[in-house]
């Protein structure tokens, strides 16, 4: 069962082939076998499935069900889930029992997913390798030597390994895209302000964005079109109508103008990531697209404009975690600043601790214009780069990292390498852009992302040209040795 | 952009976190390395480019005035590390 497609599971629901109870105890069960090498999972809540599971059946044998009534799915433990702990990755929030549902949770829970668990991440959504985690690293199910990728490297693995039908994940520099590369799998991040941010812990919100991790674009289709819509409870989401997306899928892509950046291609590329990339591109002119080469001068500023951006909006939001409302306290605290201090450096782990810091001086009197201000003038400037390129292409094409999967450790020591992982993925966020990543050939046995960016609410289009792919293709059919 | 060790620490206050003074080399070289990568922004001519706070540039939605969430008081004081009377408890700030 774990290896049918979300609309094979849907029919094999309403055919009675099986019930959701079934499906989600088979699940579970593969949970408990598989799990305990990857560490995907934070917590799985199995009771709380099986509650959903019958709910499913009711919806099922009352002629109710909607395409995802039953779906096992599992969410990233950044959303809060109303009676289960999300930690969000961190010591600080180990103890943290949400007192409420996130918008994501609540729509899906309304469309009839059953949750399975939550999945493990980097601190915070912060790290490109899991490794940041208070839970532990998550190992890649291709290679239990190497990193899943971050942060949403839980819900990566766990749709990879075949431990929940698709996952949520969220996407602040390309937390969604990078390990939907490295563990082969289909990963959307949608347009700013597309799905909610109303529950999902901040990290930085002007960039944060919910999106999708699935077997294929058809299966994240059919989850975007639940999740996605306007929430009056977050400022900044975007009022705008959400079409079907698994209408759109089999539209002809003829004509497609397909632009590659040079500067996705340059110095630093993995010589067998470009060659996939290039194979699937020429795919895509055999399905009648035509291709250009386009140039996203400022994109090679992305990295240092984000690691400005990302901290100080970081530094701004992890200040609630003061000790003092909820999350980890210190023992025995001698006044309240030492409450302050202690709490917040024993609940938070290196890496989340540089952000706040280097935040807190980008922010800090006498910086501002050097730092913050200018960071955001460049931003303009990555953004106008991709406003030019629309005019003369319907999507941009690269590859979704510069290497596949690294093994764990190799860049812990070493901040700024971690960082420059996220290369080609983080001026999507900066404008604001959808972006998603899909399997292409392998390169030495592991997988490869195809990063395909489309124009502001063009979801539908990107899950469109990535099925159209994966119709004339099967490199996303692959399967991981763990799913054996 | 090199920090040492006396920036690094009153960074630390300032963000309220507790740094040990061992640690402080450490931080003072990562940061430092941190602001070096940063430093790239400052060969841009960015004179005369505005800002962009929002990828859409949309301004800021209002709404009326008026209460529309339920009181949950109870219930979120039931996550917290130290309550009495439906108060959060700290240690004394005023002797």
């Amino acid at each position: 069962m774990h290896d049918m497609t979300i609309a094979e599971l849907a029919a094999g629901l309403r055919a009675k082939q099986f019930s959701s109870r079934e499906l989600t105890q088979h699940y579970l069960q593969r949970i408990d076998a598989v799990d305990p090498g990857l560490n995907a999972f934070i917590t799985v809540a199995a009771d709380h499935a099986l509650d959903a599971a019958g709910a499913a059946d009711r919806a099922l044998a009352a002629g109710e069900a909607g395409p995802l009534t039953g779906i096992p799915i599992a969410h990233k433990d950044i959303f809060c889930t109303d009676g289960i702990k999300t930690s969000c990755g961190s010591r600080m929030l180990d103890t943290f029992i949400a007192p409420y549902d996130a918008t994501v949770v609540e729509k899906l829970a309304a469309a009839g997913c059953v949750m399975l668990g939550k999945t493990n991440m980097d601190e915070f959504a912060m790290g490109s390798s899991n490794e940041t985690s208070w839970y532990g690293p998550v190992r890649n199910p291709w290679d239990e030597t190497r990193v899943p990728g971050g942060s949403s490297g839980g819900s990566a693995a766990a749709v990879a390994a075949r431990l929940c039908a698709a996952a949520t994940g969220t996407d602040t520099g390309g937390s969604i895209r990078q390990p939907a590369a490295f563990c082969g799998i289909t990963g959307i991040k949608p347009t700013y302000g597309r799905c909610s941010r109303w529950g999902m812990i901040a990290f930085a919100s002007s960039l944060d964005q919910a999106g999708v991790m699935a077997r294929s674009a058809a299966d994240a289709a059919a989850v975007m079109t639940a999740m996605s819509g306007f929430d009056r409870r977050d400022s900044t989401s975007a009022d705008e109508p959400v079409p079907d997306y698994s209408a759109a899928l089999d539209d002809d892509i003829a004509g497609l103008r397909i632009g590659l950046p040079k500067e996705y291609f340059g110095e630093g590329l993995d010589a067998e990531v470009a060659a996939a990339v290039e194979a699937a591109v020429k795919e895509y002119e055999r399905l009648g697209a035509s291709v250009q080469q386009i140039s996203l001068a400022n994109s090679p500023l992305s990295v240092p404009v984000y690691y400005v951006v990302a901290p100080a909006e970081c530094s701004s939001n992890l200040a609630r975690f003061d000790g003092v409302r909820y999350g980890h306290r210190c023992e025995e605290p001698r006044d309240l600043e030492d409450l302050y201090k202690r709490s917040r450096a024993e609940g938070f782990g290196a890496e989340v601790k540089r952000r706040i810091m280097i935040g807190t001086y980008a922010l800090s009197a006498g910086y501002y214009d050097a730092y913050y201000l200018k960071a955001q003038q460049i931003r303009h400037l990555i953004s106008d780069d991709f406003r030019r390129a629309f005019e003369q292409v319907d999507v941009i094409m690269g590859p979704t990292t510069p290497s596949t999967a690294f093994t764990l450790g190799a860049k812990t020591a070493d901040p700024v390498a971690m960082y420059l992982n996220d290369i080609y993925t983080i001026a999507t966020n900066l404008a604001g852009l959808p972006g998603l990543s899909i399997p292409v050939a392998p390169a030495r046995g592991l997988p490869v992302g195809l990063q395909i960016i489309g124009n502001y609410f063009r979801e539908g289009q990107l899950l469109n040209v990535a099925h159209r792919l994966q119709q004339a293709t099967d490199w996303h059919r692959a399967a991981p040795p763990a799913t054996a | 952009m090199a920090l040492d060790n006396k920036d690094v620490a009153d960074i630390a206050h300032l963000a309220r976190l507790a740094v040990e003074p061992q640690d402080l080399d450490h931080y003072s070289a990562e940061l430092t390395r941190i602001l070096d990568l940063v430093e790239q922004m400052s060969a841009v001519d960015t004179a005369g480019v505005e800002p962009m706070a929002h990828p859409l540039h949309v301004a800021q939605r209002l709404r009326p005035d008026q209460a529309d969430e339920p009181n949950r008081r109870e219930r979120f004081q039931r996550i917290a590390p130290l309550t009495e009377d439906g108060l959060y408890l700290v240690p004394k700030v005023i002797e």
